[in-house]
């Protein structure tokens, strides 16, 4: 059976975007190798999730509720005995912090053809081929998945959802979400303070560089984002001048995003820094200097002083929608 | 403790990427090759333990074709104290023939710690570790800014979704990759890099295992064109409402 299994991450019981994108590429998949698209959950209040799920083409959940904090070892697990349940000869994640750590243990446990973070995937004469950047972006490969059981992960923003869920329900499997002892144990976990998506999977992103001076300024860079429904950044050097904390780091030695809208404040644009962020849909670079380099990489430049531009900004962006 | 270090041989950041003449694969000719950044954090870590006492021996474990010997010289010039040399010919090998022929030479050696780097900057797979680990039955924790051993285990601080943490632990055997925060890694010293040529490189052929993720073919990505820039902070409205109406992402 060529059925495929995408694993879908909530939020609480809600399905992120990502989950979404998966569904709509796996069903497309499912459809081309005659298989059935199924879905999993994990987590603790997760149920619920099967509704959404559904209606973007999942046909069946496994919803495993009431799982232990996260665990690579634990979650693998129980992903490898519902591949298993539901004959998924595909399964897919999303390239998040969680999908890069759990597929390619799935991906040796099964002995699968394996591609992280892939931009397009397509089927071609029964076989899946994966595009996915390499070099940070700065080329791609294209590889075929040669094998019986194929796993990959998808950059979150590579592919449309579409706005209305084409409709449906899937029938809810309950599974077992306790997953035993594990051979890497967690001893502490300080969860997130901030309720904003990562970086990585974030459809817009605002951020600030060394022109931001310290950290206090950063609050008008948030302020901005909180109007947008965005996630707030940082280049290099504002991590490393202690103006933000490396987890907000965009770059070659920090996160890889692909928003659909990106307002790089005070960056210069160095190659290190386009390396996290070129594949953005649309670039917005706000800075004094007119040779900025990011200017040649911006669909929208405008040079101006940043702490004059980001406040106005804010406010032109509040005019706008509030005459929606 | 014996600590390896699985060391991946990358082109520079900088490098200009090319495309072969038939598509299929890079033209890496006349690219500088250096050391991946994030492995240059596990040897470094690596020799923190060994000169804090808690290891006694450190070695590099590296697969590719020769030139990658020099990646590995550069671990041994920081210190590291020997390299095995996993040799396969040029071109394309997906991650999981990579970990299997890796986890093989691994086999044959006494390792308690094994650290990596999180993600190669070449492939990005995020990918070789996790599936080394599985292969060998071992424990892992991934993306680690933190790491301490003593008394049979290891104990790893990693960053997860949205700035969330976690600390974790496991019994040695383990694997474990590092990322950027962990440490700064020293440059070899000059007498370091006169010792490296005297240190061994154990060379072993690769299996023959095959891609189950075939390289089809390479593609440079468009090039951006540069848009419309606006010299002052009174055309904000302008690029706001070309947000809307030209590139309808708000
Ligand atoms: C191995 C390696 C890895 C790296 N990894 C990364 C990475 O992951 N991410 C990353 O970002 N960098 C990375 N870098 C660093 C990178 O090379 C640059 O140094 C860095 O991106 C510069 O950050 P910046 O643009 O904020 O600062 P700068 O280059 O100093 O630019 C600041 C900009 O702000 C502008 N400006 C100043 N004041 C104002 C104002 N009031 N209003 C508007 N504009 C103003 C200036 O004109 C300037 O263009 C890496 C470097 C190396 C060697
Ligand atoms: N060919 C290789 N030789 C040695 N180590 C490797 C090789 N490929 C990957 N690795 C290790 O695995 C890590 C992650 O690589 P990747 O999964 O390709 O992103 C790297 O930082 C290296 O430590």
């Amino acid at each position: 059976m060529a059925n495929v299994l995408v694993v879908a991450e909530t939020k609480g019981n809600e399905p992120k975007k990502i989950a979404l994108e998966l569904l709509t590429k796996g069903a497309e998949i499912a459809g081309g190798l005659g298989g059935e698209l199924s879905a999993v959950v994990i987590g603790s209040g997760v149920a619920g999730a099967e509704g959404k799920l559904g209606e973007y083409g999942a046909k069946k959940v496994y919803v495993a509720d009431g799982a232990a904090e996260y665990n690579s070892e634990g979650y693998t697990k129980i992903i490898n005995e519902v591949a298993e349940q539901a004959g998924a000869a595909v399964v897919l994640f999303g390239a998040t912090s969680a999908g890069k750590d759990l597929a390619p243990r799935l991906a040796a446990r099964l002995d699968a053809a394996f591609a992280a973070d892939c931009v397009d995937v397509q089927l071609e004469g029964g076989k899946i081929q994966a595009k996915r950047p390499v070099f940070s972006g700065k080329a791609f490969r294209t590889v075929t998945l040669d094998a019986d059981k194929c796993v990959f992960s998808i950059r979150p923003n590579s592919f449309a959802v579409p706005a209305d869920a084409p409709g449906g329900s899937a029938e809810t499997v309950a599974v077992s979400a306790d997953f035993g002892e594990t051979k890497v144990k967690l001893v502490e976990m300080q969860e997130s303070t901030s309720a904003k998506a990562d970086l990585t999977e974030a459809e817009r992103i605002v951020s600030g560089g060394r022109a931001m001076k310290n950290s206090e300024n950063f609050a008008i860079l948030e302020s901005l984002a909180d109007v947008i429904g965005a996630t707030v950044g940082a280049s290099r050097a504002a991590v490393d001048s202690g103006f933000a904390p490396h987890s907000m780091q965009v770059g070659q030695t920090g996160k890889t995003v692909n928003p659909s809208l990106y307002i790089a404040c005070g960056i210069s644009g160095a190659i290190q820094h386009l390396a996290g962020m070129r594949t953005s849909k649309v670039i917005v670079a706000i800075n004094k200097d007119p040779e900025a380099p990011i200017f040649q990489k911006a669909d929208y430049g405008l040079v101006a002083d940043l702490f004059e531009a980001v406040p106005k900004m804010e406010e032109e962006f509040k005019k706008l929608l509030a005459s929606d | 403790m014996n600590i390896v270090v699985l060391c991946k041989q990358v082109p520079d950041t900088e490098s200009r990427i090319k495309l072969s003449g038939d598509g299929t694969d890079f033209d890496m000719e006349g690219i500088k090759w250096i050391l991946n950044p994030y492995d240059e954090f596990a040897v470094e870590e690596a020799l923190v333990k060994k000169e804090a006492g808690q290891a006694e021996k450190v070695t590099v474990v590296g697969l590719g074709p020769d030139r990658i010997v020099e990646a590995l010289r550069t671990a041994l010039a920081m210190g590291a104290d020997a390299a095995v040399h996993v040799k396969t010919a040029e071109g394309y090998i997906d991650s999981l023939a990579t970990a299997k022929d890796l986890a093989a030479a691994i086999k044959e050696l006494d390792c308690d710690l094994l650290l990596a780097g999180c993600r190669a900057i070449d492939d990005d797979m995020f990918a070789v570790p996790s599936m080394v680990a599985e292969l060998l039955g071992v424990p892992q924790i991934n993306v680690c800014g933190k790491i301490e051993v003593g008394d049979g285990k290891v104990t790893a601080h990693r960053e997860i979704e949205g700035g969330a943490k976690q600390v974790m632990e496991a019994a040695l055997p383990a694997v474990v990759t590092a990322t950027k925060g962990l440490n700064e890694p020293r440059y070899a010293s000059l007498p370091g890099i006169m010792k490296a040529k005297r240190k061994p490189v154990d060379v072993k052929e690769a299996g023959a295992t095959q891609n189950k993720a075939k390289g089809t073919s390479v593609s440079l990505p468009e090039e951006r064109k540069a848009g419309k820039v606006f010299e002052g902070v009174e055309h904000v409205a302008e690029v706001v409402r070309l947000l809307r109406e030209e590139a309808k992402v708000i």
